[in-house]
């Protein structure tokens, strides 16, 4: 049996040291290819800023008299709430993206680099996160124009935006791993919103929890939504805060630590 | 030399499901050399290329690029591989510069590096013009120039091209030859995939011609043209009246073999010195009074060399 080895100037021409911190640097690479996107295709960015104002106006006058019998009051109540929501449905969409993304040559491209597998994944999820910051501003402004003031003071107002941006981020490794397993685009939209909804409803989103009926009650106590939205409410308005803050912030190292592993386990089977 | 092989593949096997699209491939090519992998849609090239460059994973046999196998060394390969085709493309939503800086620094070209190589290659492929604009306002042949350029980007020693020129106008497919002919005086390997004759003939130093996951033939151009046979002339008289009397002119040209009407009002006969053909029958049609509106040589046809080889016709069920 030969052994074969090979020639010197492939030798030299591979690096004969891995540049430190690869994963990082390539991840920010790819981070930066999805920021350029979405200054390309700012319509991207649409269903973030047109959809809490749209939400804001439907909850806020449509159900406000009747839920809270006042509509300013309805709207301090539940403007912490749209704008969790709008993260929560927002986060559908890199999954859609990714999905799609994948049929196309450049994630062959890609595969076909020595980069580590991961980075393509990861780079988009961090990419994502200016689509949070996007939602977060424009429902800010928007309910400012409707009447929406902060009782608290900036630096709780930003730590609570902070939250709501590092939940998004967190959370969308879900729909990475659906956009990672289902077949088409438009089945990683039907089940994310299958699994969003419940969420965003049976939880203090948009009314108080204490209205619902006990045997919904359980899920609405551990529904990440209903933490990060108390927590909100806490940041913004005053409310008490209590341990809100420390189960969000669970649920976010949670969703990390089971959908990232198995979206990147997906993605490698995939190759 | 054994270490001077830059691909070796060994009964290659992949199969999806219950197709079976590689059934025992062997591939070798030396370095600095064009290899040309022929066949028809669903032959297997694609499935061969993505195997070769860790793309795929395949379920018998071994490949190695440079002496690295494609499985248990992929990073290695993955460093000196580059890939171009209908698959491995480019972000359509970046400009051109953009996405070669991106693929630049991907390959640790560091942020002065990824710019200098993006310049030169969009110098060298006749896209600075294009630079600053998205890659989905190119047209066919832009994209073709700048999905090749991604791949050239780390100055890659094995370059597959898979398809590189189907649909691409006969001008724009010399274009790309050209490319093809400077990747290997710059000591590049290639690794061509095509369903043309034509395309493997003029490029590659060896043709290996699969069909339905098998290797049908492997020699050397001039030999495999010795095996399918030579040119084909055909001609298409003005007046369809004279059809039989242009007939009667190629029969002769084509020492007594008949000419066949294989299109309606195209006459074919098969020479075997085409350029000698070709002027003997211009002179005798023009002298005979025949007008033509269509003269032209042909290579065989890939169908032509499949059923010569094969005994029947090329088919494109098999999965790709």
């Amino acid at each position: 049996m030969s052994v074969i080895t090979a020639p010197a100037r492939i030798a030299a021409a591979t690096p004969p040291k891995r540049k430190p911190f690869r994963l990082l640097r390539h991840s920010l690479a790819l981070t930066k290819r999805s920021l350029v996107k979405v200054v390309r295709t700012p319509e991207a960015l649409i269903d973030v800023t047109i959809q809490p104002a749209l939400f804001l106006i439907i909850f806020v006058y449509i159900f406000g008299g009747a839920i809270s019998g006042s509509t300013h009051d309805y709207l301090q109540y539940v403007m912490p709430g749209v704008l969790a929501q709008t993260i929560a449905t927002g986060a559908i969409s890199i999954g859609v993206n990714l999905n799609t993304d994948l049929q196309k040559g450049i994630f062959d491209r890609f595969r076909s680099l020595p980069i580590p597998r991961s980075a393509p994944l990861i780079g988009a999820v961090l990419g994502d996160v200016v689509r949070y910051v996007v939602v977060t501003i424009s429902t800010f402004a928007f309910a400012y124009l409707l009447g929406f003031r902060i009782h608290t003071d900036p630096l709780h107002a930003v730590a609570g935006c902070l939250l709501a941006v590092l939940f998004g981020l967190c959370l969308s490794w879900a729909p990475v791993f659906l956009g990672m397993i289902a077949r088409t685009s438009g089945a990683v939209q039907g089940i994310g919103f299958l699994v969003i909804m419940p969420l965003t409803f049976a939880s203090s989103v948009f009314v108080n929890a204490s209205t619902l009926p006990g045997w919904m009650q359980g899920f609405v106590k551990v529904n990440p939504l209903t933490h990060l939205v108390a927590s909100m409410r806490g940041l913004f308005l005053g409310a008490p805060v209590g341990t809100h803050v420390w189960w969000t912030l669970g649920w976010c190292a949670a969703l990390v630590a089971v959908f990232m592993p198995l979206a990147l386990m997906a993605y490698r089977r995939k190759v | 030399m054994t270490n001077d092989l830059m691909v070796q593949a060994e009964g290659l096997v992949k199969r999806f499901g219950a197709t079976h699209a590689l059934r025992g491939v062997d591939l070798v090519i030396p370095r600095g050399t064009v290899h040309g992998v022929l066949g028809p849609n669903g032959a297997g090239k694609t499935t061969a290329v993505r195997i070769l460059s860790t793309l795929l994973k395949p379920d018998g046999g071994t490949a190695k690029i440079a002496g690295f196998d494609v499985v248990h060394d992929a990073e290695q390969v993955r460093g000196m591989i580059g890939l171009t085709g209908q698959y491995a493309s480019v972000d359509e939503d970046l400009t051109g510069r953009q996405n070669l800086v991106l693929f630049g620094t991907l390959l640790d070209l560091g942020r002065k590096g990824a710019r200098r190589r993006a310049e030169e290659l969009l110098e060298w492929f006749d896209l600075s013009a294009a630079a600053d604009r998205t890659a989905k306002t190119y047209s066919g042949g832009m994209r073709r120039r700048l999905d090749l350029a991604a791949s050239l980007v780390g100055r890659p020693e094995v370059i597959f091209l898979d398809e590189p020129t189907t649909g691409l106008d006969p001008s724009k497919r010399e274009d790309m030859w050209e490319v093809v002919r400077s990747l290997v005086r710059d000591g590049s390997t290639v690794l061509l995939t095509t369903q043309y004759l034509e395309e493997a003939e003029v490029l590659a130093d060896e043709i290996t011609v699969i069909d339905q996951g098998l290797v049908i033939a492997h020699d050397t151009p001039e030999k495999l043209k010795r095996i399918v046979g030579g040119q084909t002339l055909e001609v298409r008289p003005s007046d369809p009246a004279q059809l039989e009397k242009a007939a009667a002119i190629l029969s002769e040209v084509s020492s007594g073999v008949a000419a066949d009407q294989i299109r309606k009002g195209v006459l074919a006969v098969p020479v075997t010195d085409g350029d000698q053909a070709l002027a003997t029958t211009v002179a005798r049609l023009h002298a005979a009074g025949i007008a033509v509106t269509e003269l032209s040589l042909h290579l065989p046809s890939l169908d032509e060399v499949f059923f010569t080889l094969t005994g029947r016709t090329a088919t494109s069920e098999a999965a790709a």
